[in-house]
């Protein structure tokens, strides 16, 4: 086979030191659909940032069909015929399909103003050509991602992209979704079109790919017809250990709800409403999941059940106690744990060091301060407990956050917030983007804090999560509750995929439990 | 070699940065004047070469250690609060006003007029964080105009009710005796409010690193969302680290008044909140590091001074050099290539290495 795509050695540090590609090198086939799997923090959307002139390597080398290239910048990716669709997507929201189609090379009408109608036609002719159909004059901001990603496709291949490369372009798309992408994957390579396509799930992987790489710790460990390998192997090859795949047995016994929500609704600043009369119960023993993608009223809902934003109306009740006008720390004394969506935002704070970050929650204590005097040889202690049971990879409590890597970070949070003795954790997004070792880690964690008696609320758009995790499960679309399942045995991801989309709704929807 | 390089980063650039801001003040030095080697000879060593000259730098550095950590508290928590200068103004000319109507021995009047000063100092810094905290607005701009405010309010507050009509000039009465901060070696203007400058250096020091509030305001400062998710305050430690930061700043003020001039003479803000800005930017914001930039800032202005008097060299000039030396200190990304292509040097090493 003709190779379109060849890069040797390529050795990338980042300023602050990582190394994210240490001798990398890949052979792409022309004409196949070629997946490079890898843990988070692996190093694959480094190597694809550089193959798109992102990043320039320190060594190493390129050839783009047979011949060495130095790809400078996305332009001059562009002009070589290497197209890109980001993770998060490069769209201007507020611009139609067909003036995104064209953006930078729009055709002009007197040389000054867009001719709308030449962007109209062209948009419509590329579609038609791929057969990826796509509302032409509609704007960005109001089309599903599913469909914003289409766009993001064809704009490359307008572009004459004969190479595209998809970074873990599933990562948010619902189940349906992914179907609908990987069928327009085909068709392009139908078109001569070869691809490489970004993922750390599995199944996907096999289901569609030619051949695999696979990297692990900045490098790559092998390349490999795709038929010739088990789902089971490449987990293997990517994290180098065994990986236990099963559900797990049902918990116990369940107790009485320790949080109550009634008809919680929150309108936000720009006065949309992003709640709408949910309500529900989270009991001892029990993990309650909250399924749906990403921007559905999820992170305000946690939110507010953390005392960070106030509600607009509703009722929230923690061991039969209003905490309404609580403060968080007035929360967290009632012994809530809270893991937040994003680790960086909220969840640490990165130019402090390990030490400074797992006591936020209780240098105030006894056991660390002596009325205003912190005592740094305890937290030191309590930290390097910390560091040893969470398998924390840092090298001293002193450490600061920014130097560690993203699963580590993690680690730290929950280190933190499960370290707490909590009776309840609201764990939003606890596995996003971190690495499947430090993942398993952080789910049995939460299914021995369950069997411990503990009361879970899981918000997370990843459905493997909440499928695997959730005694009972609860679908959110656009701020309300559209779906409960009381039972999970035998439910799969396309059973909640229609109500996550919106397409698929049932009246009244309460995750109560009446007792 | 390289691993040297890496930790001690900051203080090498600090170190190259110096070199280069002196290597153009030289060549500034021997464009303007006919007796070049003389006149750097007198902005380099004159700080040093007498007795009174050295002891003025120490004297110079004082109330800039004063208004350096001011800055440093309100900067640890990222407030960007620049108004030491409006809180040191106001807070020396309402203790200068309480010190010269009030009569006591001086075990009461020393610590009653500091704290009056502190008091109003302390007041007028937190008028800014209140209202971020309230209405969320910008403290650089609130406490850039109050700095206006507290001038004039001072200037009035000295030049119609205090001023001594006696004195040929616009100056305050001058305290009473039992108001003043002794001056404890002979022939010098050393005095009290120098030391506790260095005793508020370590305060500040132990208070922003091994106390609960002091940890509070640097988890704000460095994550404002962390430090809500985790339970702090927020609002509070806003307020709080600017309170702080004017209560420092008038303190710096009335040891200046009490323990040099015994007056209030300054027509014009004396300018230390500003050199506070710079010696917290120079020293990143630590209380130990700022006292060296301190002194660094005063040999500048001490040799400068030295410079203008002896020399040929116009005080214009010697303003010019001291301001590109400070430039160049504060560019945070000079030399971050250099650093960058050794990491990447190491990284290599290390690759062989595995």
């Amino acid at each position: 086979m003709e190779k379109i795509l060849e890069a040797r050695g390529i050795l990338l540090v980042y300023p602050n030191g990582v190394v994210a590609n240490r001798g990398v090198s890949l052979e792409v086939e022309k004409n196949s659909i070629h997946a490079v799997v890898g843990e988070n923090g692996a190093g694959k959307s480094t190597l694809m940032k550089v193959l798109f002139g992102m990043l320039q390597p320190q060594e190493g080398e390129i050839l783009y069909k047979g011949r060495k290239v130095q790809i400078r910048s996305p332009n001059e990716a562009i002009r070589l015929g290497i197209g890109m669709v980001h993770q998060h997507l490069m769209l201007a929201p507020d611009l139609t399909v067909a003036e995104n189609m064209v953006l930078g090379v729009e055709p002009r009408l007197g040389r000054v103003f867009l001719d709308m109608k030449k962007a109209q036609e062209t948009t419509a002719r590329v579609s038609e050509e791929y057969g990826l159909e796509v509302p032409v004059d509609r704007k960005i901001k109001d089309l599903p991602i599913g469909v914003r990603q289409r766009v993001e496709i064809l704009k490359a291949l307008f572009r004459n992209a004969e190479l595209l490369i998809l970074d873990e372009p599933t990562s948010v798309l619902t189940p349906q979704e992914s179907e609908v992408l990987f069928a327009t994957l085909r068709q392009l390579k139908a078109h001569g079109k070869t691809i490489i396509f970004i993922s750390h799930k599995l199944n996907e992987v096999k289901q569609i790919t030619d051949r695999i790489t696979v990297m692990r710790d900045a490098r790559v460990i092998t390349t490999r017809e795709a038929a010739e390998l088990a789902e089971h192997d490449i987990a293997y090859l990517m994290v180098g250990r065994e990986i236990s795949f099963e559900r797990l047995p049902p918990p116990r016994a369940i107790g009485e709800p320790l949080l109550r929500v009634r008809n919680l609704s929150y309108v936000n600043e720009e006065n949309i409403r992003v709640l709408r009369n949910v309500s529900f119960d989270v009991r001892a023993g029990e993990i309650l999941g909250l399924a749906g993608i990403e921007g559905n009223g999820q992170t305000e809902l946690v939110r507010i059940l953390t005392g960070l934003l106030p509600a607009s109306s509703g009722r929230i009740e923690i061991r039969g106690k209003p905490i309404g006008a609580l403060t968080p720390r007035q929360i967290r004394e009632m012994r809530t744990a809270h893991i937040p969506e994003d680790r960086m935002e909220d969840g640490v704070a990165a130019e402090a060091s390990l030490q400074e970050n797992v006591i936020v929650d209780r240098y105030y204590r006894d056991s660390f301060s002596r009325g205003l005097r912190l005592l740094w040889p305890a937290i030191s202690r309590h930290t390097q407990d910390l560091i040893e049971r969470f398998n924390i990879l840092a090298p001293s409590p002193r450490s600061t956050i920014a130097s560690l890597s993203g699963g580590n970070i993690q680690k730290v949070v929950v280190a933190r917030e499960l370290s707490s003795d909590p009776e309840l954790i609201i764990a939003s997004q606890p596995t996003r983007g971190i690495d499947v070792g430090s993942e398993e880690l952080v789910h049995n964690l939460l299914k021995e804090a369950r069997d411990r008696d503990k009361a879970i609320f899981l918000a997370s758009a990843d459905l493997d999560e909440i499928l695997k995790l959730s005694n009972r499960i609860l679908v959110i679309y656009n701020g309300e509750l559209v779906a409960h399942f009381q039972e999970v045995a035998g439910l799969t991801g396309q059973d909640l995929g229609p109500y996550m989309l919106g397409v698929q709704k049932e009246e009244n929807v309460s995750g109560e439990v009446r007792s | 070699m390289e691993k040297f390089v890496l930790k001690y980063f900051t203080l090498i650039r600090t170190l190259i940065a110096v070199a280069i801001g002196l290597v153009i003040s030289v060549s500034l030095i021997y464009l303007v004047s006919k007796d070049p080697g003389y006149s750097l000879q007198s902005f380099l060593l004159g700080p040093f070469l007498s007795r009174s000259r050295f002891f003025n730098l120490i004297e110079t550095a004082s109330p800039v250690i004063f208004c350096g950590l001011a800055i440093a508290v309100a900067f640890q928590a990222r407030q960007f609060n620049v108004g030491a200068e409006g809180c040191l103004y106001l807070g020396a000319a309402v203790g200068t006003a309480f010190a010269v109507s009030t009569r006591m021995p001086a075990f009461l009047h020393i610590p009653l007029v500091l704290l009056v000063a502190t008091g109003v100092g302390a007041i007028w810094g937190s008028i800014p964080g209140i209202l971020k905290a309230r209405w969320n607005a910008s403290e650089l701009v609130a406490s850039l105009m109050l700095n206006y405010v507290a001038y004039f309010l001072g200037l009035y507050l000295i030049n119609f009710h205090f001023r001594d009509k006696q004195a040929g000039y616009l100056v305050s009465y001058q305290l009473p005796q039992s108001a003043w901060l002794a001056q404890f070696i002979p022939d010098t203007r050393m005095h009290w409010g120098i030391l506790l400058s260095f005793v508020c250096a370590v305060l500040v020091w132990m208070f922003l690193y091994h106390t609960t509030t002091g940890y509070e305001i640097r988890m704000t400062g460095f994550n404002e969302r962390f430090a809500r998710f985790g339970g702090i305050n927020v609002v509070r430690i806003i307020v709080a680290c600017q309170l702080i930061m004017g209560l420092l700043a008038g303190l710096g003020g009335m040891a200046e008044v009490m323990g040099i001039h015994r007056r209030f003479l300054w027509q014009s803000t004396p300018g230390w909140g500003w050199d506070g800005v710079v010696v917290a930017i120079i020293g990143r914001n630590h209380p130990l590091l700022i006292i060296a930039a301190s002194f660094f800032l005063a040999y500048l202005r001490v040799g400068g001074q030295v410079l203008n008097l002896m020399s040929d060299v116009p005080s214009e000039m010697v303003t010019v050099i001291q301001w590109i030396i400070i430039l160049l200190i504060t560019a945070e990304a000079f030399l971050s290539r250099w650093r960058f292509r050794i990491m990447v040097r190491q990284a290599e090493r290390l690759e062989e290495a595995r």
